[in-house]
């Protein structure tokens, strides 16, 4: 019997994945060839999808992008030996893109069916749990506090100091939310690795609820994201059934319960704070801190809330070792970072490095350039919040601080690159455009400032007043990133102003 | 206009149907959104009638109940088109043409986005993104996400759903 791996992963499939495997069942079946198709995760690189994979004495051998008009030419070609065949990749673990990573996080991710808890298991899933089980909750917090974790959400606090708070505030009832709201154009980590190793999460947030005390989990996924959502469901299910949830863990007498809440197309409850009112059954406004979330959150009580990343390294932390993670990155970004290569790229995907690495390696080295051939002009790092880098600032390090000194945010991670097409003035007009659609309405300098902040450009791009609205601009650039409540309004200037500043020959040519 | 309509929803059996669904999850914590989301799946839409409803099983008031519902893009009071299409208009799509697309979308499908074809066939929805961002630009038909899509693609798709001019 010869095994087949076909991704089931969102962007295998909006490639055509499933009828792949269709054809390849369908084929096999013609030619009376013994051949199991599995369903497994992706291995993120995407520009390859669908990427399938044959097992053979020799390893994993890749095949792709394969369609499913490709599938009698593959069996022709003997491909379920590894034949040749002009979409042979070569050995899976030998594709340059994949073998120069750090796959820390994603390690597990394309390699088995992710609803499998055996394969998990036997991929030194729950090896964390089983260490955490055995130690006190302090003793897990200090763990994650010296493994220098920074929350991979965006904002990059250290994730052992929220917990710390989360541990030292008492309360009859905590929780622990995981935010999959992940909202920023460009990024797609969380999805993946949601798709592809949910018990990575799960097995987190367990261990997360031992640390602090907490007995119900959340994953409030959003709603954008249907196949991480069945997906989570059955590995939930199948969490329970084998006693790694529920009232008494692995028979540790230890409680945690968890669940998948839903939202509904709100880019504003990425932000903790009014995610936690979502989950309250409420409209996703934003909360004035403090209170922390760490203290007064969900529903009040203590809680501890985090990105899917963030969770999910946790699990590896307590399998590996604090020092293990510790030892990787540069400055106070310590671990790995897992980028994703995203917009007008050749070769996007997933990249998961140490932190230090620059953008002109990721976007050159492993992107290979834009997908249309034309040079690069901008990139824009960090979601819909995060400014537009010119050529001089590609060398940057991937490290938060770096980012920080010059005005622009890392983020959860998102690269999104531009030829030399765009119109800068375009893009700044839309960074308010969308802070407009989604601010949640709380504050002035957001609810109000974007709405102006879109006439302003337009009267700016019209040609009307051009040097006064420019200062306009600037001052209302001002007043939203020193008044707004969250990040919301507080960073859209970010994109505005760095297309400004950088293009500003995009600004001066009317375009309309 | 033909739309996609239960035609119990203004009947007192959308309301029941409501109530069956609010007392089965009204245990819940936080239970609005999971209600909606239910209610929205069933009928295709949230219709106005079942708010009072939904509104009294949660011991809410319905300016509560009104003001979530309208905060949230996923949440619609109109039933759709037969089949809806959600066109990512984010920017990692914008850098691959996503502008482009929808231009030619709307112009095919002779309607902005946001509204239903006249024909009662496709509802044309905003969407800021699907998270398929390094195969872009990308749009959802139905259930289905489909990457790399180009104006010839896209007019296959349509074609497909038999939603052709």
């Amino acid at each position: 019997m010869i095994r087949v791996y076909v991704p089931r992963d969102t962007a295998a499939c909006a490639l055509g994945a499933d009828a792949v495997a269709t054809s390849l069942v369908a084929e096999a079946a013609r030619r009376g060839a013994d051949v199991e198709v599995v369903r497994n995760g992706s291995r993120g690189l995407f520009w390859l999808e669908p990427m399938i994979e044959v097992e053979t004495v020799d390893g994993r051998i890749a095949y792709g992008p394969v369609s499913s008009g490709d599938v009698p030419a593959l069996f022709d070609a003997d491909f379920t030996h590894g034949g040749e065949h002009p979409l042979a990749l070569g050995k899976t673990n030998a594709i340059e893109y994949l073998k120069n990573q750090l796959r820390v996080n994603f390690a597990r991710a394309g390699v088995g069916d992710p609803l499998s808890l055996t394969d998990y298991k036997n991929q030194h899933g729950y090896r964390g749990l089983q260490r955490a089980l055995e130690m006190s909750g302090q003793e897990i917090v200090q763990q994650v506090m010296v493994s220098g974790l920074r929350g991979r959400g965006g904002a990059a606090f250290p994730t052992g100091i929220k917990w710390q708070t989360v541990l030292d505030t008492p309360g009859d009832q905590k929780y622990i939310v995981c935010n999959a709201d992940e909202g920023d154009s460009g990024t797609f980590a969380d999805r993946l690795l949601m798709e592809a190793d949910p018990y990575q999460l799960i097995e987190g947030m367990t261990i997360a609820g031992l640390a602090v005390g907490a007995t119900q989990g959340y994953i409030y996924l959003r709603s954008e994201y249907p196949k991480a959502l069945a997906i989570l469901n059955q590995a939930l299910a199948t969490a329970y059934a084998d006693g790694y949830l529920g009232p008494n863990i692995l028979a540790s007498g230890k409680h945690f319960d968890l669940e998948v809440r839903v939202g509904a197309g709100a880019y504003i409850c990425g932000e903790e704070t009014s995610l936690l009112d979502s989950l309250e059954g409420k409209r996703g406004m934003v909360r004035a801190k403090p209170p922390l979330p760490a203290v007064k959150g969900l529903f009040g009580k203590p809680t501890v809330i985090n990105n899917v990343l963030t969770l999910a390294t946790v699990a590896v932390i307590l399998e590996k070792g604090a020092a293990f993670y510790q030892d990787l990155g540069i400055g106070r970004s310590r671990g790995t970072m897992p980028i994703q290569l995203a917009g007008n790229v050749k070769r996007g995907g997933l990249i998961e490095l140490a932190f230090g690495a620059t953008l002109r390696q990721l976007v050159e080295d492993y992107g290979g350039g834009t997908a249309s051939g034309r040079p690069i002009r901008a990139i824009q790092v960090g979601g819909p919040l995060g400014a537009y880098l010119p050529q001089h600032q590609w060398d940057l390090p991937l490290d938060y601080e770096a980012f920080a000194a010059v005005g622009a945010m890392l983020g959860h991670g998102g690269v999104v690159v531009f030829d030399d097409t765009v119109d800068m003035s375009e893009q700044a007009r839309f960074a308010m455009e969308f802070c407009a659609l989604e601010s949640c309405g709380k504050c002035t300098p957001c609810r109000i400032g974007a709405v102006r902040g879109v006439e302003v450009i337009d009267n700016i791009r019209a040609n009307r007043q051009r040097d006064e609205n420019l200062i306009l601009l600037h001052e209302l650039c001002d007043t939203m990133e020193l008044g707004s409540l969250c990040a919301m309004g507080g960073m859209t200037p970010f994109p505005v102003r760095s297309a400004v500043q950088f293009f500003p020959e995009d600004f001066k040519t009317a375009a309309g | 206009m033909q739309l996609q309509q239960d035609k119990n929803v203004n009947t007192g059996d959308g309301c029941r149907t409501a109530a069956e669904i609010v007392s089965g999850m009204k245990q819940l914590p936080g239970a609005l959104l999971p209600v909606l989301h239910r209610v929205q799946e069933i009928f295709g839409y949230i219709p106005p009638a079942t708010v009072p409803t939904i509104a009294e099983g949660l011991n809410l008031s319905r300016a509560e109940v009104h003001g979530v519902i309208s905060f949230y893009h996923h949440f619609r009071t109109e039933p759709t088109g037969r089949h809806v299409i959600q066109l990512c208009r984010a920017e990692a799509c914008q850098a691959v043409g996503a502008r482009q697309l929808e231009k030619h979308i709307t112009t095919a499908l002779d309607i902005a986005v946001g509204d239903t074809t006249e024909s009662g066939d496709v509802t044309l929805l905003p969407v800021y993104c699907l998270g398929n961002c390094a195969c872009g630009p990308s749009l959802q038909v139905d259930e289905e996400i489909y990457g790399r899509v180009t104006p010839e693609r896209f007019d296959a798709l349509l074609n497909d759903l038999g939603a052709g001019q």
